[in-house]
């Protein structure tokens, strides 16, 4: 057989079957290319922990209302992974989310507007403001810390205004929205299908593409790694959803978040786009010499960001059942942000996955719903959750400098 | 020296011709009537000291600035290059010096940067193949086209600096410097590209402050002076008259009397 395109090199080990894979799994950890291993470490020792101290933490119900109490927050999360890609930050999303929630409020219940154009319209204003500060920082070169600091307090002014005298606005007992952030519930065939799916997907593309990149002469993974990782992904997900299903089922609102962080990781690792991304938040000036409209990016980012944290708004509205003057305030902008640090989205931008939304959130709600079982109030819920941001930010920062000593930027 | 002008060929077609270049900034003028042709398969060193306007030249010619007056044919039409996309398109690509690459993303992803193939589901095994033959064609030793770049040397990256260049078939490639801040080796690999690149037919503008490297690959070396063309030499021009252009410092009755002395000098030992 003729030599591989890109095995000619012979300073360059190669992994080959699955003791290789293994040990070029252990040099990436040890250089500092560290992935989600930190958060499904800390999160096995959360749940550990939680589960010694009352063992209901670990019963399927209590996993359900976990899963919708993460939709609404990790929606907002998933923005602030793209503008945290640029190395950028919103810290407005709190009370975008507050503004998103009252929307809902003063549009669908009090003026009747049907609720898709309810929802819609919040979801545009959401970008609107987006636009507007990535506008900002282009045209006047104003730190996004600030534009949204300010975009913080003025949209929260926004949201009291709407709100008026009564400050809260209940949304109607069993209508569909409520129903959808209470109850709504998938099927169970439809949940067990849907976790088929993903391990499918893993097998017919891994297979087309092993077979691409041996008709183009590169090396090409083992078939039999790829079949291992699609059956270890499915029987993971069937387990997942065999054992949520004991208790009420999948949630429709965390089957909506998930569906938003499967599409952001395609849109970030297999578009344009997502490269373009990753490129601006490396290295911006480089990235503008190769043709990449800069600006364009970064308004496409902050309008995500702004626009997801409308959308979580109005996913907390249905969870709540109403719009007040509370929503958005209070942690919600910080768990948003914390959320995506934990989940291993660098802070100095350029590096980061839309999953990292998905198990940060779920980390910092373990801590709130475990506490909460535990009969402990948010004052300790607080400082447990500040450690373990600031203990994701250490490990965020120890694993740069690793990376940069090991020459894996 | 004298087996290397053996083997090199007649200069190629005209690609380039710049006649009476001027650019103003204000009340300073940066470049004053310059002309320089580039052929096809040849190597042209632009030399001179800081300020002598070689990097505004540079800029001019890669859409960055647009010159004051005077007139630019690129094979045998007159252009204008409005901006480095201009520029691009017409086929003269840049290598600048500080290399532009993203460290975050790996060697394929830098080479396609803002050129992917199907943006909207990036094919990356096309990707792969076309870098590889890149890369091969420039006998760049990459160890894998797979790791960030932040894992490569410094000659490393302006390989693949160059590559990038290449991708998009251009006829003339300008290096802004492209030794400096390398090792002995790695210089003599960046050396060994640029010949490449000419003997793939390409021409190739180089500007350099080291002498040594200008002399082992250029075909012609063109001085510019306080913005003006202060002399074409060959490779074969002695230092001195290099020196000499470059500074100002031409040939004189001092010069020569000091010349006459050292060597007379030098023969009595």
């Amino acid at each position: 057989m003729s030599q591989q395109l890109d095995r000619a090199d012979a300073r360059v080990s190669h992994a080959t079957g699955l003791s290789g894979t293994i040990k070029a799994f252990l040099d990436r950890v040890k250089s500092g290319d560290l992935g989600s291993l930190p958060v499904v470490v800390g999160l096995a020792i959360i749940w550990t922990v939680f589960t010694v101290l009352n063992p209901i933490f670990l019963s399927p119900n209590n996993l359900v209302n976990l899963l919708f109490d993460c939709s609404t927050t990790g929606v907002i999360a998933l923005g602030i992974v793209c503008v945290l890609m640029l190395g950028e930050i919103d810290l407005s999303v709190g009370s975008m989310s507050g503004v998103g929630s009252a929307m809902i409020g003063v549009l669908w219940v009090n003026q009747g507007v049907p609720l898709p154009v309810a929802i819609g319209t919040a979801v545009a204003l959401g970008a609107l403001i987006g636009a507007v500060y990535a506008t900002l920082r282009n045209r006047l070169g104003m730190p996004s810390f600030v534009s949204t600091l300010s975009g913080l307090l003025a949209l929260l002014g926004l949201q009291l205004y709407m709100l008026g005298a009564t400050g809260s606005i209940n949304l109607p007992y069993g209508s569909k929205m409520v129903e959808f952030g209470q109850l709504m519930i998938l099927p169970a065939w439809m949940s067990y299908t849907l976790a088929l799916i993903p391990g499918i997907v893993m097998l017919v593309v891994g297979r087309s593409t092993n077979a691409r990149r041996r008709a183009a002469n590169l090396s090409a993974g083992s078939s039999t790694g790829l079949i291992l990782k699609a059956v270890f992904t499915t029987i993971a997900l069937l387990a997942i959803v065999f054992y949520l299903s004991l208790g009420r089922g999948v949630p429709w609102m965390f089957a909506l978040f998930v569906a938003l962080v499967l599409a952001m990781n395609y849109a970030l690792t297999r578009t344009q786009w997502g490269r373009s991304m990753k490129a601006v938040g490396g290295n911006a000036e480089a990235a503008r010499r190769a043709g990449i409209n800069v600006r364009g990016i970064y308004i496409s980012a902050f309008m995500l960001c702004s626009a997801l944290a409308a959308l979580g708004g109005v996913l907390s509205a249905a969870r709540l059942a109403s719009s007040s003057q509370q929503a958005g305030t209070g942690d919600v902008n910080l768990n948003a942000i914390a959320a995506a640090v934990i989940g291993g989205t660098s802070l100095f931008g350029g590096r980061g996955t839309a999953f990292s939304a998905l198990l940060g959130i779920i980390v910092i709600q373990s801590i709130a719903n475990g506490l909460t079982l535990l009969n402990l109030n948010s004052s300790l819920r607080y400082m447990i959750t500040g450690a373990v941001l600031a203990i994701a930010v250490i490990v965020d920062s120890l694993a740069r400098q690793s990376r940069a000593s090991h020459g894996r930027g | 020296m004298s087996d290397r002008s053996q083997t090199r060929k007649a200069p190629g077609e005209l690609l380039l011709s710049l006649r009476g270049i001027s650019k103003n900034f204000g009340a300073v003028s940066a470049l004053t009537d310059i002309d320089l042709d580039i052929h096809a398969g040849e190597v042209v060193a632009l030399v001179g000291d800081n300020g002598a306007g070689k990097s505004t030249l540079v800029k001019v010619l890669a859409g960055v600035h647009q010159a004051s007056s005077g007139s630019i044919e690129f094979q045998g039409k007159p252009v204008t290059m409005a901006s480095p996309a201009a520029a691009l398109q017409l086929g003269i690509a840049t290598v600048f010096q500080d290399l532009a690459l993203c460290e975050n993303l790996d060697v394929v992803a830098n080479i396609f940067l803002g050129q992917e193939l199907n943006p909207l589901r990036l094919d990356e095994v096309a990707m792969e193949v076309r870098a590889w033959t890149l890369l091969n064609e420039l006998a760049a030793r990459i160890p894998s086209v797979r790791e960030p770049i932040a894992s490569l040397s410094g000659g490393q990256r302006q390989t693949v600096a160059i590559a990038r260049s290449l991708l998009l078939n251009p006829k003339i490639i300008m290096l802004d410097e492209p030794t400096a801040a390398l090792g002995v080796a790695q210089t003599a690999e960046v050396l060994n590209l640029v010949e490449r690149v000419r003997d793939k037919g390409l021409g190739v503008i180089m500007i350099s402050h080291n002498m040594e490297d200008v002399r082992a690959v250029a075909d012609r070396i063109v001085v510019l002076r306080l913005g003006r063309n202060n002399g074409v030499f060959t490779p074969d021009a002695s230092n001195q008259e290099l020196v000499g252009a470059i500074t100002g410092a031409t040939d004189n009755a001092v010069s020569r009397r000091a010349d006459r002395l050292r060597e007379a000098a030098g023969e009595a030992i």
